[in-house]
């Protein structure tokens, strides 16, 4: 293609989002976390800094942790999207929700959807990481409230019950 | 009552589920119908006379709300405590980023582009950047003298002390501000209509404080404001004071255009604008004995309190009181103040005063133990508090605290005495040096000395029909479990299992005034009201024969059930009462300051890295008497999470300025610890116990944040042997220090020897 | 978030041939943006001079890493999770994949792209220094064809370079002689992760007999363009590595650079760190030599 849309039109993307198929009408520079959250009712990806520093914007794209604040929804289109929404069914919490439950691992729980997104793709990247492996795999995502302690057992805990089942 | 024991137990978190599942609802996940976004427009000086305001052409303005300080139906204030920091800058701005105008419109990015059209000029005036300047007194920016408050401790004979002395050993210290960096940034949603008045949804710690300060600020009465407090995604102190602020906006908003005003501030704006930990210097003149025991001392301890006074009386009130540390002081002069500077008011920040005064009295510590010879270790042992010995504002210590065996406690639990042995070795050779440093301290829980009996908390727990129970307080949940802690507490009380027990949202049409959730009070002076509370609750069953006097959750869900058949509602309240035996003297700021004191040793072990000049914290033990704990998860999550942010104080966190404005607002250059930053952090407690509070309990919340800095500071100069007084200690600073003589020190005396 | 999406264009060409085409229709118009990291960051915070985009992620010739006997050629838009995890790259080029894993947290690894660090020309930029030890080549690309530019070259001044306005980079590519140099990296930021550089090393050295057969290093974050260390290589060349040697390296290096006060650090602090970056990494290659 060789013509560009006009300046401030809108476009259609469209991606799955937690196993839905999802069309938006959007501009190709809205950022994806903001149309997670304002067209598709998605809240639970949170907006710390807007930057990129601290997580708690994160989705997987892909399969792939990514910072939603930093990508245009243009590129997320036919992407196969994982909010905190989908990672468990109302019934059957995930074993790193669990855990994060059982170890403290939330406080204010404003970190929470993409600690627990960044521990999840940790886990599925490495089954039984070490503590350097937690440490690193959460790098990005900034917590203020726990000292990460604890979110550290909550991550050990959930390889160990995965690795169970 | 059955034998149903939540108390010491790690039940899960009461709103736990939803805040891992991402249903918890923060205040922007919600929308009002026809809701507006509300923005602020800033100023862009530090000082000076507004002379012009241009609203530029290129906006419609007919399709904004604009409010101006003339919009103020009540009074142009935020009332807080001397009611001197204006909603909206009149004509005189005091500092940068103090908010001038309001706008709203539907569109977000309209807003954004308008805030940007609109122009103001100034006629600068001078203005003040320092402790130092404010002091010099050459400009007065704040009453007659730059002074916001002033106190004054003194016990015992001083100035016979002096001249006993063995040494007089000075010292300056110096903490710089701290961005409290909650991850979800302020904001509120305001709503405005002429018969239910006011409502206020928003992100923070005080409903009632924002109740209060909406009454003034819209000339409204009691029962026309109502403020909500929504899931609050971190606080710390930066959502004590400051809500009120951003609640008035968006309430002035609302009431002028009759629409659902949202405020949210962006990281850089909450950054730049709203209030940080308070700078701090303190200087010490220590009297000490041949044999390293204090025989008094002055010391002098100064706050940068910004723009306006706001609370910084009271974070000085703290300072000043911990200002001599867990030691025994025959005498001492504590002189304080809080002055004025050009830059956006500092406020509240867990520890409020104490991490200030405590980062002095620690580091000096070790500073008088280098002086005479001994070591860090016997230099406390020689001065700590016994039981029946009074604090520096004469409070007598009436538990049976042992610091001395704390101190052992914590030295082995950290290997200290090997490590030193290690280390010495081990520092002979190579780049990296390793250290271990101590800190002793200790933290009053509750309001200062009249405070509780001042603040008057009422407390409720209504039983429903299903013989569930909901706690009513205005105490708000932001991370630290205070939803959870009373829930067990009034669980317990009644022994029901915690499932029996809710909480109800803080709403102040809903629930009675329990207090800020402030000061480390809530699960101790809050928890006992709400352990009364429900007793009540027992008690008027009892009373009416429909409960036996051992009952299971059963009995009591039927015997709910019948009262409210005939009675109605079964509602208890509690209101505080102050223990008969507490006395404090406002004037002479001397007595029984706090109901209650727990007291910590914490041990630091950093390697010092020459080639980077970088500080690691390689191992940290927090060891803390805490009375009792009401829930292992949620009490080591505090501890861990407080120590995290005390070594950003340490280490990390500078908030640069200019002119009275911080230039690093931006996640990517004010610099919070990430996880790869933090040591191992090994929590360990003891249980005294605490007549004055629920099952024993003492605040926990606070106390974390006053020992890590001193600890780590320490520990440096035990690696390299440079005696840094000033934090945060960056990499930069260590290298400057090194590449000058090792040793600095601001103010030092000649080491006198007695006659 | 202060840019109107609604003043901005983006567009997805999908293919090289296209994405060219639209670049030399209107050239400094367009933006390439692949992972976003550099750009979206300035978009937010309303600092972006640009209004329309090109988005270059999509396009597959641009993600490969192709293995030749005697080079890698990374695809411009491959981005740092790839580099880290592939496995002659990390055998190979152990100081790019380092860097890869120090550029952000994981989520940005999975973002930021090479090539796109390579086109925002930050200094600071963590990759930057090994591509300059690695003796990288960039090829770069528009309609009017492919060329090749020393990586050495590429950097022209602060944040300017050598692409022209209707150029892509379309790969870069690192020549396969480095097996057997003893390499060090060392980064120094404010914290230990997500942090932007203070002090970035990327080192290589050959060493025999105890003479320094080839010294390779460059330095991220002390001038306006990374810096390859061409006195302090001269300096070193043929020598034995005596503590004497290592001190006058860094002194070399101190006069090499230019580094500045910024929000993040000092430059007498870069400098000092760089010297004894530098050093530390000679008395690597020194205890190398000695144990050959």
């Amino acid at each position: 293609m060789n013509s560009s849309p006009p300046k401030g039109a809108k476009c259609e993307v469209s991606f799955t989002v937690n196993g839905e198929p999802k069309t938006v009408a959007a501009h190709p520079m809205e950022r994806l976390l903001d149309v997670l959250r304002n067209d598709l009712g998605l809240t639970g990806t949170k907006e710390g800094c807007g930057e990129g520093e601290c997580g708690s914007c994160s989705v997987l794209l892909d399969g792939l942790l990514a910072n939603s604040c930093l990508v245009p929804v243009a590129q997320a289109s036919g992407a196969t999207i994982v909010t905190i929404e989908g990672i468990s069914s109302p019934d059957l919490l995930d074993p790193l929700q669990e855990a994060f439950l059982e170890c403290g691992g939330a406080q204010c729980g404003i970190c929470t959807p993409g600690m627990i997104l960044a521990s999840m793709h940790l886990l599925e990247n490495k089954a039984q990481p070490t503590l350097a492996d937690i440490k690193e795999g959460l790098g990005g995502n900034l917590c203020r409230c726990t000292g990460y302690m604890q979110i550290f057992e909550a991550v050990a805990q959930a390889a160990r019950r995965r690795a169970m089942k | 009552m059955t034998a149903s024991h939540t108390i010491g137990t790690s039940v899960p978190r009461k709103e736990g589920r939803d805040k891992v599942t991402g249903a918890a609802r923060y205040v922007d996940d919600l929308v009002l119908p026809g809701m507006l976004h509300g923005a602020t427009v800033r100023s862009s000086v530090a000082r000076g006379k507004i002379t012009k305001v241009t609203f530029g052409p290129s906006v419609d303005w007919n399709e904004f709300v604009i409010v101006t300080a003339k919009d103020i139906p009540g009074t142009n204030c935020i009332a807080l405590i001397l009611d001197d920091q204006p909603c909206l800058v009149a004509d005189t701005v005091n500092h940068p980023e103090e908010p001038i105008l309001l706008l709203a419109h539907a569109d977000r990015h309209k807003l954004r582009k308008a805030v940007e059209a609109v122009s103001i000029e100034y006629a600068p005036l001078p203005s003040v950047h320092s402790i130092e300047e404010s002091e010099r007194q050459s400009t007065v920016i704040w009453g007659q003298d730059n002074i916001f408050k002033r106190y004054l401790v003194e016990k015992g004979d001083l100035d016979a002390v002096w001249k006993e002395a063995a040494y007089i050993i000075e010292g300056e210290y110096f903490t710089g501000a701290q961005e409290q960096l909650y991850i979800e940034n302020n904001g509120v949603i305001a709503a405005f209509d002429a018969e239910q008045g006011v409502t206020v949804w928003g992100s923070l710690q005080c409903p009632y404080y924002v109740h209060k300060a909406l009454m003034a600020l819209c000339g409204l009465p009691e029962e026309k404001v109502r403020v909500v407090q929504v899931e609050t995604g971190g606080a710390f102190g930066g959502k004590e004071e400051y809500p009120s602020m951003i609640a008035g906006h968006a309430a002035l908003l609302a009431i002028k255009s009759g629409k659902p005003v949202k405020i949210i501030y962006d990281r850089m704006e909450d950054m730049v604008a709203t209030t940080k930990r308070h700078p701090s210097r303190t200087r010490h003149r220590t009297a000490v004995s041949k044999d390293g025991k204090i025989l008094g001392g002055e010391i002098e301890f100064t706050i940068d309190g910004g723009a306006y006074a706001t609370l910084s009386s009271v974070v000085l009130s703290r300072g000043t009181i911990h200002a001599g540390g867990s030691y025994f002081w025959p005498s001492v002069r504590i002189r304080t103040k809080a002055v004025a500077t050009n830059t956006p008011p500092h406020g509240a920040f867990r520890g409020f005063g104490a991490p200030q005064s405590l980062f002095a009295m620690e580091r000096h510590m070790d500073h008088i133990a280098q002086v005479v010879g001994l070591s860090p270790i016997e230099i406390r042992r020689r001065n700590f508090l016994k039981p029946a010995q009074t604090t520096t504002t004469e409070q007598a210590i009436r538990e049976n605290i042992d610091l001395d065996g704390l101190l052992d406690r914590a030295l082995e639990l950290s290997d200290y005495a090997a490590k030193k042995k290690r280390f010495a070795l081990d520092n002979i050779n190579g780049p990296r040096k390793k250290g271990i440093g101590i800190a002793a301290f200790l933290h009053g829980a509750g309001f200062t000395g009249s405070g509780e009996r001042y603040l008057n908390s009422l407390v409720g727990v209504e039983a429903l029909g299903n013989g569930t129970l909901r706690v009513l307080v205005s105490s708000a949940e932001f991370g630290q479990g205070t939803n959870t802690v009373l829930c067990q507490i009034a669980a317990e009380a009644l022994g029901l299992p915690y499932e029996m027990v809710a909480i109800a949202q803080p709403d102040t049409t809903i629930v009675p005034n329990s207090g800020p959730t402030v000061a480390s009070r809530t699960a101790m002076v809050v928890g006992k009201l709400v352990q009364s509370a429900a007793k009540g609750i027992e008690q008027t069953l009892a009373k009416t024969q429909l409960l036996p006097d051992a009952y299971t959750p059963e009995q009591f869900r039927v015997a709910c059930g019948k009262y409210m058949a005939s009675h109605g509602p079964l509602k208890s309240y509690a209101r505080y009462e102050a223990p008969g035996d507490v006395y404090w003297d406002d004037d002479k700021y001397r007595g029984e300051a706090y109901a209650a004191f727990a007291w910590a040793v914490y041990v630091a072990e950093v390697t010092v890295d020459l080639t980077t000049y970088s500080v690691t914290v390689d191992d940290f033990v927090a060891l803390q008497e805490i009375g009792k704990i009401l829930n292992p998860v949620l009490a080591v999550g505090q501890i861990t999470g407080g120590v995290a942010q005390a070594l950003g104080f340490a280490l990390y966190e500078k908030v640069v300025w200019q002119d009275g404005r911080m230039i690093n607002n931006q996640m990517t250059n004010y610099i919070m610890p990430t996880s790869e930053d933090l040591p191992p952090i090994r929590v360990f407690f003891e249980e005294l116990g605490n007549v004055h509070g629920a099952h024993g309990a003492k605040g926990i919340g606070e106390l974390p944040m006053d020992g890590p800095a001193p600890a780590i500071l320490n520990a440096v100069e035990d690696a390299v042997g440079v005696h840094f007084h000033r934090i945060p200690l960056l990499p930069e600073d260590l290298f400057e220090a090194l590449r000058h003589e090792p040793v600095e020190q601001a103010v030092s005396s000649p080491v006198r020897e007695s006659v | 978030m202060r840019a109107d999406p609604a003043e901005y264009q983006l567009v997805s060409p999908g293919s090289l041939q296209a994405a060219l085409s639209v670049l030399a229709s209107e050239p400094a118009e367009w933006l390439p943006i692949a992972g976003g990291t550099d750009v979206m960051v300035l978009y937010s915070a309303g600092k972006l001079p640009h209004r329309k985009l090109i988005n270059i992620l999509n396009i597959p010739e641009l993600r490969q890493i192709e293995v030749l006997p005697d080079r890698i050629r990374i695809g411009a838009a491959s981005n740092y999770t790839s580099l880290r995890c592939h496995k002659i790259v990390s055998r190979e080029f152990p100081l790019l994949a380092t860097a890869a894993s120090w550029t952000g947290g994981i989520a940005n690894q999975n973002r930021g792209t090479l090539g796109g660090n390579i086109a925002n020309a930050s200094p600071a930029a963590d990759s930057l220094p090994a591509l300059l030890v690695y003796d990288a080549e960039l090829t770069l690309i528009s309609v009017r064809g492919a060329r090749q530019v020393p990586y050495r070259n590429f950097h022209t001044g602060y944040k300017k370079t050598a692409l022209a306005a209707d150029e892509l980079i379309r790969d870069i590519s690192v020549p396969r002689r480095f097996i057997g140099y003893v390499s060090h990296a060392r980064k120094v930021g404010a914290r230990n992760a997500q942090a932007i550089s203070k002090v970035c090393l990327a080192a290589l050295g050959q060493i025999a007999d105890g003479t320094v057969r080839d010294v390779r290093l460059a330095l991220g974050s002390v001038a306006p363009v990374p810096l390859r260390l061409h006195e302090t290589e001269q300096l070193l060349a043929g020598k034995k590595l005596a503590p004497s040697w290592i001190a006058a390296a860094k002194r070399t290096v101190a006069a090499e650079i230019r580094p500045i006060d910024d929000i993040r650090s000092s430059a007498q602090y870069r400098s000092a760190v760089a010297g004894n970056l530098v050093a530390e990494f000679l008395e690597k290659l020194a205890a190398a030599g000695a144990n050959a």
